[in-house]
């Protein structure tokens, strides 16, 4: 399950809906992202989207997960509009029935929806506001999973 | 008629968030569109200067510059993008 959205959301609340009345889950495994400032330097972060691909971008990915790994459940949550240093960006919710496929999937999900979901960071403060630039990091981090894939053929 | 859209520091760049217009002539694809829109004038020129990444997307997905263009596409450009 994805969602975009603009308000809040409560991760055990998520986890709970998620996993209501399931008793076949054995491992669950949650990433959330939030805005950090940089010593003051952020008082507010707008995050963009592209409405339709956004959405179409994070279930390809979700469905992907669900191929590699034997997962029970999933969800993908993220939120766009203005939002504040401590405020929630994006969680990640992945339930297998072992540890290894929920943390691998979790981080799956979070590697690729870095690299190829339609969001873009603004950062505002004292300094004035910039659009936060891609790190490489994150390309290679999603190439490692190709390489993987690859590595298994 | 294809639609444009840009996002984020692009759609800054040149001044707009959506756009109509006719597919260039010839065999269309991302790049030639971009080629095409490079030559109208400075911001795309600026927009879309050697050494400035960009992506596209074609109908809502991510496309390369070889990607193929027909009329009724939706074709998005934005920089690399920073969810997450």
């Amino acid at each position: 399950m994805i969602r975009v959205q603009q308000e809040d959301f409560d991760i055990g609340a998520e986890v709970a809906k998620l996993t209501a009345g399931r008793t076949d889950i054995g491992a669950i495994v949650t990433f959330t992202g939030t805005v950090r400032d940089h010593d003051g330097a952020v008082e507010e972060m707008t995050l963009e989207h592209y409405p339709g691909m956004t959405e179409r971008e994070l279930s390809r990915i979700e469905a992907e997960a669900q191929a590699r790994w034997p997962l029970q459940a999933s969800l993908v949550v993220h939120r766009y509009g203005m939002l504040r240093p401590g405020d929630n960006i994006v969680l990640v919710v992945t339930a297998s029935e072992h540890r290894d496929a929920a943390f691998d999937a979790a981080k799956f999900l979070m590697d690729y929806l870095k690299n190829s979901a339609p969001f873009w960071k603004r950062e505002s403060g004292p300094g004035g506001s910039r659009w936060v630039e891609a790190e490489a990091g994150d390309a290679d981090a999603a190439a490692r999973w190709h390489k993987r894939n690859h590595a298994a053929e | 008629m294809v639609t444009l859209l840009y996002f984020a520091s692009l759609r800054e760049r040149v001044g707009r968030s959506r756009e109509e217009l006719p597919l260039p002539p010839g065999t269309p694809t991302v790049e030639t569109l971009v080629e095409h829109l490079r030559s109208r004038d400075a911001r795309w020129t600026e927009a879309f200067a050697p050494g400035r990444m960009w992506r596209g997307a074609v109908n809502r997905r991510m496309a390369d510059p070889a990607t193929p263009l027909k009329p009724g596409d939706e074709i998005a450009f934005f920089p690399p993008v920073t969810g997450g």
